[in-house]
């Protein structure tokens, strides 16, 4: 039996163990056995990906207890694709991880590796599984993770909002407890292919629409769909940069995975679109969730605060298009988990780079940019134009189809959302780049008035001052110095970037080797 | 009348499920203090644990522990029921979910402690007052 | 028609990307990085060249980059029209290049590398619009383009350029993403596909009001061709260095906005379409409006890039005009336009950058008497606004005949009005800058000592030269680009 799918999971939680004994061996050995220990998962998950691609879903019986007794590691090419998606970029942050922990907190070092490692080992559980209950208890893994390490953020507000987040974390899980307790009442299974099965039977039952709103309520919940979202600006803008960096991309999106594998794999499709009659309100939802997204992360004056706020804004776009009721918006959808996780995880390294030279990210502390970390702001404008949904990046495709769904669905008010949102994304990074791409700092003269004659004046003359002088240099002391982040910290940003456009210009294939598969 | 009174009869382990839940949850949302919201917090996840110790409990079943040993090697062993015993399951998944409560309950109150230490204080509007002196300065 | 399958197209759209990294290197050794931007731009003219046998023999040279959906591939294809912008966008790059040195020298700004960087980007984007396949491909570069003029419109830094750049993105990306994408997806949803095709792609899938909706969806969502209300980002634009003017602003920028409504009333609708539904008249309806306005706009303008722009505007419109006729002159005259209008107008703003290079002069009226000062620009500039105006012997006559033939084909007289009013108002804010440049007085020469010629550095005037000498070669051998368009249009 191959034991890849094991070794994937497993990896980072006996490199969990070892990092923290390690560290009363010497602290810097915790970082090397992480990293190896998330490099042997993200093999794995490769390799998982290249088997199931070539020979169908995979099942792997932990100790080789048959289900529905034993656990069951079930991975087709949905949960295939999101596990390469999760290890390799939690793999690539810790690389870049090790500098800004060293910054941030370096006396906590060893505990940051070992709950990242168990915040990872939580989210490729939930992605693997096959069994209702364990997806709820690394649900709680990954959740109790993140609530310690969000903690280890900012020093006034990481323990309020860590707090906070653990108030709402555990309604949600208890939301869908609740429901797995229901189903499992009604079917006597846990796991999911059984109950799926079982399920086709009683679909009218009252209990089984009771298991399935629980089920859905929590993991929105947890997804921070809007309403429900309030937890989520505060505790990834206080978290420590190492830990936004990966909580930001991957916990919603595998949220929004377990949302579509409830909803594809467990209860069906049909079930939900045919009996249940929700999808117009959800999609409802979604628009709201969207223009509320959009709206409020205009008004933020933190980058990083901006930045979750379009998480909530792309949380609409996934779950919108998951519920539209055709291939066109699930495959949208799917699409869009791997492609916003790329955008996310390049936007939050970038900004993570900038942490690392200037210490703060409100828009205060931006000006200049461009010129003191050129490659950084690459990194930065390219997932941005991404997020607008610029064409050959990655985040145009996922639209693309949402778009079409939306217009094979007749749901037009969705396709409005998504153009909106679009054009507020636009007026959102390009007010950013503007800041940075425009050298007045925040202490000069020049800063507050645009249009006042005196700037120009100012600026004119440092422009010829400059003259000859190559870099299109800032005002910002230091004036026109590079002053880029560390290389490792650059290098991730470079492979995402890369993944980004990889990702965009071959959408086509993405779609044809694993979404429509699976759909069918 | 009496329908409902015998549906809340019948399923009274729902009823009280369903209140001690909405106890939890109101003490979460309503009390200002963040102790008594995690008491509301454990009091709303152990509702949780009761319904599913509720759900495997049978009428005149008993422990799941199979009297004098297992297996076909004794003669005397009559054919074993399923209905005469409760079902573990529920019990046996609720010790996990026991031990993530307990867990998320050491956490949370670690990070009180901490915010204790920093603002000695844990009413959330005094919280929220110190939180932005603090950021405005 | 025959089918080519060749790499050229794409290597004609990296050239230009592959010598970016280059131009980064040697940001510090400025005569090393020029001799590159020339290299690219000569290699890239002669990629483009080597094509034009193949095309006019009436093949198609195409190739599939990446698949993404059927009838949605990101592909390049060369068919006449494409060939023929590609070529004015390549051509026009060498000699903006050289004229850019003398400018930006010159003036010894700041940022040459970053600027030069960019300007190769936009010239590859250009050329994947000028190649593209279908509307998907069309779109990318397009809104690469978009992206890559930001940095040159923003490129003084100051307070001015800050607010017409955020204008600039606010009426480009705005419109490309608010009613282009939508009306593209929806074509792909009632399609299936976005390629190209003479005989457009609905077959009978589309009402009327649908139709109109998506057609103005289209005309007014490529702002890049200045259709009013979408115009006023242009003249903004005008804050960045005289070379973007020049090459962006009056060449690549706006005639991939023209380009991409040309692609779509031929390409996508289809004249056949249009014509059933009589939908040609209320494009030209929209744009004979932006050619009166903007001409009267552009008589009051005091600052000469103003001018120019507004100018720009009513001209562009020209070609949606002719296209909209939907006759074979008028759609002839129409495209056509896209070559005289780009060597004429470019001319134009050389001359304006020259001058403000030599005397530091932005407005018109601070200009009289230059013209003894400076009579090559001059000249130049006298030849490039008769191919604006449209008067032999420049290139332009030769569209704005076409043009007026082609609304007497279409039967459409009142239109020719337009055209002859506009004619006379584009004579009316252009040749009295001539006249007063070579014969009014200036206020500072009060006295009649003779005056010195002293024109702009050679870098400078002799792009101009060339640019103007090719205006009048043009009008007596149009007939390469002449066959360009009626294979690519299927006339």
């Amino acid at each position: 039996m191959n034991n890849m799918p094991a070794i994937l999971v497993l990896a980072p939680l006996l490199g969990a163990l070892f990092a923290g004994l390690a560290a009363w061996i010497q602290k810097q050995l915790s970082y090397y056995i992480a990293l190896t220990a998330m490099a042997v998962s993200c093999f794995a998950a490769v390799s998982v990906l290249k088997d199931v691609v070539e020979a169908g879903t995979m099942q792997y019986r932990m100790a080789g207890w048959a289900p529905p007794m034993g656990i069951e590691l079930k991975i087709d090419l949905l949960n295939a694709m999101v596990l390469v998606l999760i290890s390799a970029i939690a793999f690539l942050n810790l690389v870049a991880s090790v500098k800004s922990v060293e910054q941030e907190i370096p006396d906590r070092a060893p505990s940051f590796y070992v709950m990242y490692l168990l915040f990872v080992v939580g989210l490729l559980g939930v992605s693997a599984t096959g069994d209702l209950f364990n997806l709820y208890v690394l649900i709680e893994i990954t959740s109790l993770t993140s609530y310690t390490l969000i903690a280890l953020g900012d020093k006034d507000r990481g323990h309020l909002a860590a707090l906070n987040y653990i108030f709402i974390g555990v309604i949600g899980a208890s939301f869908y407890l609740l429901g797995v307790g229901y189903l499992y009442i009604t079917t006597g299974s846990l796991n999911m292919a059984d109950v799926a099965v079982i399920l086709k039977g009683i679909q009218g039952s009252s209990a089984v629409l009771t298991a399935f709103i629980l089920c859905i309520l929590g993991v929105w919940i947890k997804m921070a769909l809007f309403p429900l979202h309030v937890w989520l600006p505060n505790a990834y803008s206080f978290a420590p940069v190492g830990f936004a960096r990966v909580v930001a991309p991957l916990m919603t999106k595998v949220m929004v995975y377990v949302m579509i594998r409830l909803m594809v794999t467990v209860f069906g499709l049909d079930y939900i679109l045919d009996t249940l009659h929700l999808a117009d309100a959800v999609v409802w939802l979604a628009v709201t969730a969207i223009l509320a997204g959009a709206f409020m992360a205009l008004s933020q004056t933190d980058l990083k605060k901006m930045l979750a706020y379009i998480i909530v804004c792309e949380i609409g776009y996934m779950v919108g298009g998951a519920w539209l009721g055709n291939d066109l918006g699930m495959t949208g959808a799917i699409l869009h988990i791997l492609n916003d996780a790329l955008m996310t995880f390049a936007l939050f390294l970038a900004v993570g780079n900038i942490i690392y030279m200037r210490k703060q990210v409100a828009f205060s502390n931006l000006p200049g940019l461009f010129s003191a970390m050129p490659w950084t702001m690459a990194g930065f404008v390219l997932a941005g134009l991404s997020i607008i949904g610029v064409p050959p990046t990655c985040g145009f495709f996922s639209k693309w189809y949402l778009v079409l769904g939306a217009f094979e669905a007749g749901a037009y008010h969705f396709a409005a959302a998504l153009i909106i949102s679009s054009l507020v994304c636009a007026v959102l990074f390009f007010k950013v780049f503007e800041i940075c791409f425009f050298a007045s700092a925040p202490g000069d003269p020049d800063h507050h008035v645009a249009g006042s004659p005196q700037p120009i004046h100012y600026i004119h003359a440092a422009g010829h001052d400059r003259a000859g002088g190559d870099s299109g240099a800032g005002t910002h002391p230091p004036a026109g110095v590079m002053a880029e982040a560390p290389v490792s910290m650059l290098a991730a940003l470079g492979l995402v970037s890369i993944a980004i456009i990889a990702a965009g210009v071959y959408a086509g294939t993405i779609v044809n080797t694993i979404i429509l598969p699976f759909l069918q | 009348m009496s329908d409902i009174l015998s549906l809340i009869v019948a399923k009274y382990n729902f009823w009280l499920y369903i209140i001690l839940m909405m106890i939890g949850l109101y003490a979460m949302i309503a009390k200002n203090n963040l102790m008594k919201k995690l008491v509301g917090m454990n009091i709303f996840q152990t509702a949780i644990i009761l319904f599913y110790v509720s759900i495997g409990y049978k009428h005149g079943a008993t422990l799941p522990i199979i009297q004098g040993g297992h297996g076909g090697h004794s003669a005397h062993d009559a054919v074993i029921r399923a209905a005469d015993y409760i079902n573990p399951l529920p019990h046996v998944l609720m010790l996990t979910a026991i031990v993530v409560s307990v867990a998320t309950f050491g956490v949370a109150m670690a990070l009180c402690v901490r915010i204790y230490q920093r603002y000695q204080t844990l009413e959330e509007d005094e919280l929220r007052m110190r939180v932005s002196e603090k950021n405005n300065l | 028609m025959e089918i080519l399958i060749s790499i050229k197209p794409l290597l004609t759209v990296l050239v230009p990307l592959l010598v970016i990294p280059i131009l980064v290197s040697s940001s510090q050794k400025p005569n090393v990085r020029e001799a590159w931007i020339f290299g690219g731009g000569f290699v890239m003219f002669f990629l483009v060249a080597s094509m034009v046998p193949a095309v006019l023999s009436g093949s198609k040279i195409v190739f599939t980059l990446f698949k993404l959906a059927p009838g949605a591939d990101i592909a390049f294809a060369v068919d006449g029209l494409g060939m023929l912008f590609a070529l004015v966008a390549s051509s026009l790059y060498i000699v903006t290049s050289l004229y850019s040195i003398g400018y930006m020298r010159g003036l010894k700004e700041h940022g040459q590398t970053r600027f030069v960087s960019f300007f190769a980007l936009a010239i590859s984007a250009t050329m994947g619009a000028a190649f593209s396949a279908n509307l998907l491909t069309l779109y990318l570069f397009y809104e690469i383009l978009s992206l890559a003029t930001y940095p040159l419109v923003a490129h003084h830094e100051d307070a001015k350029s800050k607010i017409s750049a955020r204008r600039y993105l606010v009426f480009i990306l705005g419109t490309s993403i608010g009613l282009v994408l939508p009306a593209m997806i929806y074509c792909y949803h009632v399609t299936g596909t976005l390629a190209f095709s003479t005989a457009g792609i609905f077959a009978g899938q589309l009402s009327k009001p649908a139709a109109t909706v998506l057609l103005l969806m289209f005309v007014f969502g490529f702002a890049k061709a200045g259709i009013m209300p979408f115009h006023s980002w242009l003249p903004a634009a005008m804050v960045a260095p005289t070379p973007v003017s020049a090459l962006l602003h009056a060449v690549a920028v706006v005639k991939v906005g023209v380009f991409s409504i040309v692609r779509v009333i031929t390409g996508i609708f289809g004249v056949d379409l249009l014509a059933a539904f009589n939908l040609g008249t209320m494009v030209m309806v929209i744009a004979s409006f932006t050619i009166i306005v903007s001409s009267c706009i552009a008589l009051s303008q005091d600052e000469l890039k103003r001018r120019l722009a507004f100018s720009t505007i009513s001209q562009l419109s020209y070609i949606v005009f002719g296209v909209a006729l939907l006759s074979p002159s008028g759609q002839l005259g129409g495209v056509i336009h896209i070559l005289m209008h780009a060597f004429g107008k470019i001319t134009l703003f050389f001359c304006a950058g020259a001058i403000f290079v030599a005397t530091g002069k932005k407005y018109i009226s601070q200009m009289k008497g230059l013209g003894r000062q400076m009579p090559v620009t001059f000249a130049a500039f006298f030849i490039g606004s008769l191919g604006v105006i449209g008067l032999p012997p420049t290139g332009g006559f030769y569209s704005k005949w076409n043009l007026i033939l082609g609304t007497l084909e279409a039967g459409q007289t009142v239109f020719m009005a337009v055209l002859l009013v506009s004619s006379f108002l584009n004579a009316f804010y252009f040749l009295p800058i001539v006249y007063q440049a070579f014969f009014g007085k200036g206020k500072d020469d009060l006295s009649d000592a003779p005056v010195t010629i002293q024109e702009a550095n050679l870098c400078l005037v002799v792009p101009l030269a060339i640019t103007a000498l090719a205006s009048i070669g043009l009008f007596f051998f149009p007939r390469m680009f002449v066959d360009l368009i009626v294979l690519g249009l299927n006339l």
